[in-house]
């Protein structure tokens, strides 16, 4: 068997998808016009599927910040931040991280993929468990792989089925760590963050939600479902990211733990990885400033969420369970993905193409999500675009 | 403890609406390669699995489990333990 045989399941998927939707695998961003909008296909487009949702991306005090930091520090650090890669920009993003949300200790990772992995694989290990909300995602699974502890999941969103697993491991008379997201990418839904709190208290298990999602977006400072809830007292960890309401790069982990510090020197992907460049840092520490003092931003955000939710559900498109940045719009068969999206694509608007086993219940995902930079005008275009997909195909009603 | 005849009794109740009519279980049968299971049914039958026996089913044990039998003496050591 030669090396690359275990990939021709993949190669006849890739061959099935391309036969039916050829551009789906040739997506390029030629040209880049805002925050909202690129040049595709040689086609200006509105950019629909992104997580730029501030808008932050092109903010002009952000630019300016990360090109100062690269005239003064250069391009990168080139080196671990155990080594030569702590600059004074990445000590001050841990304490303005801290300050912000309220907790001891931050530590800030080279990408949000980077903090799950680093977090995950610490703070647990072998005869200790995980247990997370099966919808969690691919960051939060690999760094379980990672952890060598024992990985259990819940039903999504499911505080009863969390209690009944609890109860089951009780016996076990260990370490146990729950995990949940704030807002879940995928269908844009919140974890029931009060009910999950009051049952790993209940038992007396530790609790680290992901607010990858969710920062900058919930929550009346922004600080994401924890604060939203009224339950940050009783997260232990949170973990988040700088690549989507900070439009940048990176990761962080923020807790009241004072043992926090101590993860560094046991985690392998925060000691083995460069640290994140002086420029990505820059635009970070400003996006940070911005996402507390430029509260119309938030507003501007759930305004636009609002109005392609409702409209998605005006054209009976299947949506995801409550309104949010993230709409999904859900489809049974690839074939009417394929054309709604192509269709989009078409009328100027990119969304994303999410199929299964990808998706959480196996059916194929348009992910649309809005940004806080979506101007009434390519908020109407959207819509419009959406209207005309929907008149071009049979997709079945959702009920 | 539940003996290891009933557990397998059981997950081939559990099984029946999963596969296919007409289909044959037995201890041998592979559960992806001869019963077709995606890894959607496959989690969706360790959900009622875990229901039927009251237990939790780490991750972690799933590579370990090609048959009918595999699984059934995972449930078996893991009714064991907790």
């Amino acid at each position: 068997m030669a090396i690359f045989d275990k990939f021709q399941q993949l190669a006849a998927a890739r061959k099935e998808i391309a036969q039916n939707c050829n551009s789906f695998f040739n997506i390029v961003m030629e040209e880049i016009i805002s925050g909202t909008e690129a040049v595709v296909n040689g086609r200006p487009t509105i950019l629909a599927g992104s997580n730029n949702y501030l808008g932050l991306s092109f903010d002009s005090g952000c630019i300016e910040a990360a090109c100062e930091a690269a005239r003064k520090e250069g391009t990168g650090t080139t080196g671990s931040r155990m080594a030569n890669g702590t600059f004074s920009g990445h000590v001050a993003l841990e304490r303005e991280l801290a300050e912000f949300f309220k907790r001891q200790g931050a530590i800030v990772f080279s990408t949000g993929y980077i903090a799950n992995l680093a977090m995950l694989s610490t703070l647990v290990g072998p005869g200790e468990i995980i247990l997370l909300d099966a919808d969690c995602h691919a960051s939060i699974y690999d760094g379980c792989r990672l952890a060598g502890a024992e990985v259990h999941r819940f039903r999504h969103n499911d505080p009863q089925d969390l209690e009944k697993r609890l109860r089951r491991l009780e016996k076990r008379n260990t370490n146990i760590l729950v995990v949940v997201e704030g807002l879940y990418s995928m269908m844009g839904d919140r974890a029931p963050l009060a009910d999950i709190v009051a049952v790993k208290e209940k038992y007396g298990a530790y609790l680290l939600v992901d607010e990858a999602h969710s920062l900058g977006v919930l929550g009346a400072n922004g600080r994401g479902l924890a604060e939203e809830a009224g339950v940050e007292d009783e997260v232990d960890f949170v973990v988040g990211t700088f690549s989507k309401s900070l439009g940048a790069i990176g990761g962080f982990c923020v807790s009241n733990h004072p043992e926090l510090n101590l993860v560094r020197y046991a985690s392998r992907p925060y000691v083995f990885t460069a640290s994140s460049s002086p420029s990505v840092i820059a635009s970070t520490r400003k996006a940070l400033q911005l996402l507390k003092t430029r509260t119309e931003l938030r507003q501007r955000l759930w305004e636009n969420a609002n109005m392609l939710y409702q409209k998605m559900q005006n054209l009976n498109f299947l949506v995801g369970p409550e309104p949010s940045p993230i709409v999904a719009v859900r489809l049974k068969g690839k074939a009417e993905a394929f054309a709604l999206w192509s269709g989009l694509l078409e009328h100027g608007v990119y969304v994303n193409l999410v199929l299964p086993p990808a998706t959480p219940d196996g059916n194929c995902l348009l992910r649309c999500s809005v940004s806080a930079g979506h101007t009434p005008e390519q908020m109407e275009r959207i819509c419009q675009a959406f209207t005309a997909v929907r008149e071009l195909t049979a997709v079945p009603q959702a009920v | 403890m539940q003996g290891y005849e009933n557990i397998l009794q059981e997950l081939n109740r559990i099984l029946k609406p999963f596969v296919p009519l007409g289909q044959a279980i037995n201890e041998d049968t592979d559960m992806v390669a001869d019963l077709g299971l995606d890894s959607l049914k496959v989690m969706k039958i360790i959900e009622s699995v875990e229901d039927s026996f009251d237990i939790s089913i780490p991750l972690n044990v799933l590579p370990d489990v090609r048959t009918v039998k595999d699984f059934a003496l995972q449930i078996q050591k893991i009714n064991g333990n907790q």
